[in-house]
């Protein structure tokens, strides 16, 4: 059986690591006794498939963690009981990681990583104003091709980055600096805030990023991988209990 | 005041950001009240190193129960973050609420190593505190220093308020009390706290005390006010088992050493290894019981979530009944079959292996076991009795299990050490090297080798350590004649961090100039081989006008004063000496655990005694007897008959 897990990550934990986030997995989903099911062989570890990763530092609204449930095993969750697991789980787990949504999927399920095509994000870009990013926003847009040369695994890579655009729009100015919306494509390799911020303003620093949305395209309609609760794009409750 | 503000924004620009933020399962929630006495608890290393640290983690618990205290935590902020907080004029701040360091009342950190005292300053430093004592105003932090090190505090005698000597379960919170009473008064003055301090039994107050230099050797080390005693004597608990702490051991949201559940099952050893500072001081043996070690463990590992435990002490396989424990800890249904169990410092030989062959049913990957030296004459001399065939035993009980790699651990530059000892090592790993060819296609071998640095309160206190040059070339007389020697792999301790730590472990209070020397020319995390810096210190000694060889290499005589004199860890220091005299002799001494007293001191006088559940040895080898003890505890152990040499004869 395997169950696909939604979660948010906010606040002081946002500057754990991905590796980070899957040992804190391991240990809650020990504590919570969830059978999970474990690889055969001279070490065996617990099957969990996460989603793309988030880098240190960036807040989520919308991470996603598939499980391999032990079939064999007497405690195995019924269906009904999933939805008591979700706040088992967030009790569990630290404050900032929140579990907001859990349903069964098919075993044979798509990996998340392979499966997700695009992700919507929040971005604060620090010290400009509004107008000046519009402008750099506008000309990346106006473009046809965006050749870029960036190291990919040791390596220099150079590619059309210009198809990872999908949208680009400036949200309004934070006091801090301007934030934008920005909904990216993830296959075949995806493009890092980092660079989408270094090709809008050479010397511009990234502020608080947070990723909003994961989509899927499930017989050419968008869709997530687990739908959050209603409003799970600003998370309120989770960001007070972890600032 | 939180200054997570503006170091939030500094997170992004370093490495490892999550050392900073706290939010770890097990962290209190502080409540800072005028009438409580706040502690800021540092390590003075690295978040990685720092947070496992169970003596530091003990004591924030202790001082959060009390209604007049308060405790927080911090570690070094590594070289980047240093650099950021200095830039933005951010002070120390404490990984739990982000408080700055200053609005606490004491900052004390854990000594486990002579090479973070440099660390010790910068924090201080950091906190916006002056770094010597002598400089502070009343509202100033109180800087307090506790663990192994603080045996010799006089090289930073300069720069802390107050010492405390031995256990510090109950002296934390004598020290919180007086500190909160000091705190509610209004601080009025710094002599007042450091008198009320020194009152209390296990804590010295340095600056108390004058140190009397006579032609550049020291006299005595005696107290100039009367509120200190002229002896202060380390506190040890009684019964471990009134203290089961830490109850609630903290669990990081990122990756750290030892980064599993920590049951402490004894305290002190008495096995008698003359070259260890840990077996000196933490005497007597002090055995949790059994049940309490299962309970801990059992709920550790519910509430933690770990799936390893490892059963902590100076040498755990003397635990009574360990067998049973353990096996217990494996086959705990509750725990689901998924847990391992570490057992760190393995007792070289057969039955010990037989124990973690049966913890370890996956991932075995290698064991560590620690000969110490080479030769059964060089071993005799430092009291660790394991015979060759004990070794040979537990190597071959290890392969033949499906371990591949062993790790042998050796000193180097121990008294009396000849080139033979040396070559023993390259013998006996050979030999090891030979059992694993019968089982494996590739057995390998790692040999590490450390320097050794003679420690305070240890019968080789008197002994002047190897000079980097002996040292160095030992490694290489043992380096070449393994060169050829391809299942053996050779690492090895750098011989000139060995000479800045054996500076420091008996040295005086002349040091001070130079650990501030060091400190200021950049000198901090001098514990990390890619920071650490010769040159930093042999400057900092020249300028202060000291050498090398007066502190480092010289040998001690009987009746010169030692700087550690005036504190007592209870051992006799005729005890000491005789010791001393018997190891040069090549005489061992048995474990006063399972044999009649021979008066050390730390018992007798205190009111206190070992603590074990049985009163015969557990199985396992000969245990410097030369009997077959594999059985188990029924043969008493009685050492082999020496050669006493008696002092003065």
């Amino acid at each position: 059986m395997r169950i696909r897990v939604r979660f948010t990550k906010t606040g002081k934990i946002r500057w754990t690591s991905h590796r980070d986030v899957a040992r804190i997995w391991e240990r809650t989903i020990r504590r919570v006794r969830l059978p999970i099911a474990y690889s055969q062989g001279f070490s065996p570890h617990p099957k969990m498939h996460f989603g793309l990763a988030l880098s240190t530092g960036h807040e989520s609204v919308a991470e996603f963690l598939d499980l391999d449930l032990d079939e064999a095993s007497e405690v195995l969750p019924k269906s009904a009981d999933l939805v008591a697991l979700v706040p088992q789980l967030t009790s569990a787990l630290p404050v900032g990681l929140e579990v907001t949504a859990i349903s069964v999927i098919e075993s044979n399920a798509t990996s998340l990583q392979q499966a997700v095509e695009s992700c919507e994000w929040r971005i604060e870009i620090r010290g400009v104003q509004p107008a000046e990013v519009a402008e750099a926003i506008a000309g990346l847009l106006a473009v046809p091709e965006l050749m870029v040369t960036r190291q990919r695994k040791g390596k220099d890579v150079t590619d059309d980055v210009r198809p990872y655009l999908l949208e680009l729009a400036v949200v309004g100015f934070t006091g801090d600096g301007t934030e934008i919306d920005a909904h990216l494509a993830t296959q075949p390799r995806g493009l890092r805030i980092s660079e989408l911020i270094a090709m809008l303003g050479a010397g511009w620093e990234e502020g608080r990023v947070r990723r909003l949305n994961q989509w899927m395209l499930l017989d050419g309609a968008r869709c997530e991988p687990l739908a959050g609760p209603p409003g799970a794009t600003s998370a309120p409750h989770a960001s007070a209990r972890a600032s | 005041m939180t200054v997570w503000p503006q170091l939030e924004p500094l997170l992004g620009k370093v490495q490892k950001p999550a050392r900073y933020i706290g939010c770890e399962d097990g962290a209190q929630t502080p409540v800072h009240i005028p009438e409580a006495a706040a502690w800021l608890l540092g390590y003075p290393d690295t978040y990685e190193i720092g947070l496992p640290n169970q003596g530091l983690q003990i004591l924030y618990e202790i001082v959060n129960e009390r209604s007049d205290g308060v405790a927080e935590r911090t570690y070094a902020p590594w070289t980047d973050m240093e650099e950021q907080l200095r830039a933005n004029g951010i002070p120390l701040f404490s990984v739990d609420s982000h408080r700055a360091a200053a609005d606490f009342d004491i900052l004390a950190f854990n000594l486990s190593a002579e090479l973070t005292y440099t660390n010790v300053l910068n924090m201080v430093d950091l906190a916006g505190c002056p770094v010597r004592t002598a400089d502070r105003s009343a509202t100033d932090l109180l800087i307090g220093v506790g663990g192994h090190c603080t045996y010799n505090p006089e090289p930073i005698a300069d720069f802390v308020d107050f010492v405390v000597l031995g256990d510090g379960e109950e002296v934390v919170g004598e020290i919180t009390a007086v500190v909160a009473h000091w705190k509610v008064s209004g601080k009025q003055d710094r002599l007042e706290i450091h008198r009320a301090l020194a009152g209390i039994t296990g804590v010295y107050v340095p600056s108390l005390y004058d140190a009397i230099f006579n032609d550049g050797m020291l006299v005595e080390i005696v107290p100039n006010d009367p509120a200190a005693p002229a002896v202060v004597e380390k506190r040890t608990i009684a019964d471990l088992g009134e203290w089961p702490y830490p109850k609630n051991q903290l669990v990081p949201l990122t990756e750290v050493v030892h980064d599993r559940l920590n049951v402490e099952v004894f305290r002190g050893c008495t096995r008698g290894c003359r070259f260890c500072q840990a077996g000196m001081i933490t005497r007597p043996v002090r055995e949790r019981p059994a049940d309490q070690v299962r309970t801990m463990v059992a709920e550790g590992l519910k509430r933690t979530g770990y799936d390893e435990v490892a059963l902590t002490s100076l040498s755990t396989a003397d635990f009574s009944g360990i067998d049973q424990v353990v096996r217990d800890t494996v086959n705990d249904p509750d725990c689901g079959g998924q847990i391992s169990v570490s057992l760190p410092s393995l007792r070289v030989d057969a039955f010990t292996v037989g124990i973690a062959g049966e913890i370890q049913k996956a991932r075995r990957t290698g064991l560590t076991f620690a000969p110490e030296a080479g030769t059964w004459r060089m071993r005799q001399v430092i009291n660790k009795l394991i015979t060759e065939e004990d070794l040979y035993a537990a190597v071959r009980s290890a392969y033949s299990q499906g371990w591949r790699r062993m790790k042998l651990y050796f000193l180097t530059g121990l008294p009396t050490e000849t080139d033979e000892d040396t070559l023993g090592i390259a013998k006996l790993a050979r030999n090891c090297v030979a059992i694993g060819k019968e089982y494996h296609q590739n057995p390998s071998v790692t040999v590490s080798l450390g320097g050794f640095v003679p420690k305070p309160f240890t019968p080789f206190q008197w002994f002047g350590q190897n000079t980097r040059e002996e040292l160095q070339r030992k490694i290489y007389l043992l380096r070449d004649e393994l060169r050829r020697d391809h299942g053996i792999k050779l690492k090895w301790h750098d011989p000139k961090a060995t000479m800045a730590e054996g500076f420091m472990s008996r040295g005086d209070r002349r040091l001070g100039v130079v650990l501030e020397d060091v400190w200021r020319h950049g000198g901090t995390f001098q514990e990390w081989s890619e920071h650490f810096n010769l040159d930093l210190w042999t400057d900092a000694i020249e300028r202060a006008g000291l050498r090398e060889e007066d502190f480092v290499y010289r040998h001690r005589t009987e009746n010169e004063t030692l700087p550690w004199d005036h504190l007592s860890a209870g051992l006799h220091k005729d005890f000491l000496w005789q010791d001393w005299r018997d190891a040069l002799a090549e005489v061992g001494l048995e474990d006063c655990r399972w044999t009649p007293c021979y008066d050390c001191g730390a018992c007798t006088g205190y009111g206190i005694e070992h603590v074990v559940a049985s009163a015969v040895p557990p199985a396992g080898g000969s245990q410097g007897t030369g009997q077959n003890l594999a059985a188990g505890g029924e043969v008493p152990v009685v050492l082999l008959p020496g050669k006493p040499v008696r002092v003065g004869v």
